[in-house]
């Protein structure tokens, strides 16, 4: 306290007064407003984004794309981002197969080239549509290795310890599900896996290993690093994972 | 009242009020850093250290919820609720304030009473919409597909009201005195009787009471 202060509680005397005829309580409505409808956007906040990606996404590009507004977030697990050298790189693929290979990223790139653009989506609620991706069908590298019979999916682990997840045969085969290497035109970034990474667009993300540097055929599918944490193995998008379409 | 200073000083906020203004600060500076390390791609990738970095956003979130519930619970609570019902009235010099006309103004003017409002409904909003996106990486019944929009939205506008708070705090000549209210707790009484004259006046009535 200090010297020359007047002792006054205030507030407390001006408080306790009755509402004066001219005071409206405007505060607490706002307070409920505010939080109700905040709260609502729960429902709506989704379709509300979609409907404003367009000035959003606009204004995140005047930005030089450093907001992720209908764009990317970056997760990762450990301390750092993998920082792969592609001329030094290699993709071991073994486990259950005929001819176990070691393809080099001129060997990867030297495949039929496939190309598509598919939607992107995040278990933890965001998507990042029309993305433009090349890379080779996972028919194409199985043609090399020969699974033997027992084979039924393909553990996929990453540069970036311990992550690994795993696909079935099945669900690689897929007409959408590849491995890529090219986004946008560009050779793939080190934040989206570089040199090469999985997509499946009809599964969660986090079944896209990044910085992928082995596939081992296997009898049955591991539960992966997100499995291990409660995440289900068939990241089917809007019906998986607690969500229902 | 014995001899003053040259320049009298009025009591503008209490212990409690300055107790819950800084954790709520500090918490908030600490929750926006670690996030956008969490949030901006380049800062991510910069940056990295991603596990620590959310934990360090949790577990300052855990404190922030309890810092303030023992401040509400061990503080000045008449005070407070005094205060509160401060905020919550807006009378015609308030409404004539915010149409930028001159009307005289109590403790809190109209500007500050809806910052305390927008500010206390977003700390409600920022922990509900923060626990759905901790605890439903969890429970999976938890996990809600916009919490994590909702909870950048709040980011973005609180972030824009945090520059204009600053502004008027630290950088805008006649009003940057009411730092020293915040900090010391008490303002003097001739920049009160600028600012905040329909105060003063309540604080000449109740001393002379």
């Amino acid at each position: 306290m200090q010297g020359g202060m007047r002792p006054i509680e205030l507030g407390s005397r001006h408080g306790t007064d009755p509402l004066d005829a001219r005071q409206r309580r405007y505060g607490r409505r706002g307070f409920l407003l505010l939080v109700a409808g905040g709260l609502s956007s729960l429902a709506w906040a989704g379709s509300a984004s979609r409907l404003l990606s367009p000035l959003t996404s606009a204004g995140s590009q005047l930005l030089g794309n450093q907001l992720p507004v209908g764009g990317w977030r970056i997760y990762t697990i450990s301390g750092t981002m993998p920082l792969l050298d592609p001329s030094s790189w290699r993709l071991e693929i073994d486990g259950l197969v005929n001819r176990p290979r070691s393809l080099s990223y001129d060997e990867l790139t030297a495949l039929p080239k496939a190309e598509q653009v598919s939607s992107f989506h995040c278990v933890t609620g965001w998507t990042v549509h029309n993305v433009q991706w090349a890379g080779v069908r996972f028919q194409q590298l199985l043609d090399l290795v020969q699974p033997l019979p027992e084979a039924t999916a393909v553990r996929f682990v990453s540069a970036e310890r311990p992550y690994e997840d795993s696909l079935t045969l099945d669900q690689l085969r897929l007409p959408d599900a590849m491995l890529a290497y090219e986004m946008g035109g560009q050779p793939l970034s080190r934040p989206h896996g570089a040199p090469a990474r999985v997509v499946l667009p009809e599964m969660y993300g986090y079944k896209g290993v990044k910085w992928l540097t082995r596939m081992e055929l296997v009898r049955r599918q591991p539960a992966g690093y997100w499995e291990q944490n409660g995440y289900d193995q068939d990241a089917w998008v809007g019906r998986s994972n607690g969500y229902h379409s | 009242m014995a001899t003053t200073p040259s320049v009298r000083r009025l009591a503008r906020f209490s212990r409690t009020e300055r107790a819950l203004h800084w954790i709520h600060a500090s918490a908030f500076l600490v929750l926006l850093v670690s996030g956008l390390c969490l949030y901006l791609p380049t800062l991510a990738q910069l940056i990295g250290r991603r596990p620590l970095l959310k934990d360090i956003h949790v577990y300052t979130a855990l404190a922030w919820v309890g810092a303030l519930a023992l401040v509400l619970l061990s503080g000045d609570r008449r005070r407070l609720l005094a205060t509160a019902r401060e905020i919550d009235r807006f009378d015609a010099d308030d409404l004539a304030w915010l149409q930028r006309r001159r009307a005289p103004q109590g403790r809190f003017n109209a500007g500050q009473k809806i910052n305390a409002i927008v500010t206390a409904a977003f700390a409600v909003l920022f922990a509900v919409t923060g626990f759905f996106l901790w605890y439903g990486e969890r429970n999976h019944a938890f996990r809600l597909q916009n919490a994590l929009i909702v909870h950048d939205w709040l980011m973005y506008v609180s972030f824009f009201l945090l520059l204009g708070h600053l502004y008027l705090s630290l950088i805008h000549p006649s009003t940057r005195h009411s730092l020293s209210a915040i900090t010391r707790g008490w303002v003097r009484e001739d920049w009160a009787r600028r600012h905040h004259s329909k105060w003063v006046e309540q604080l000449r009535q109740g001393g002379e009471a």
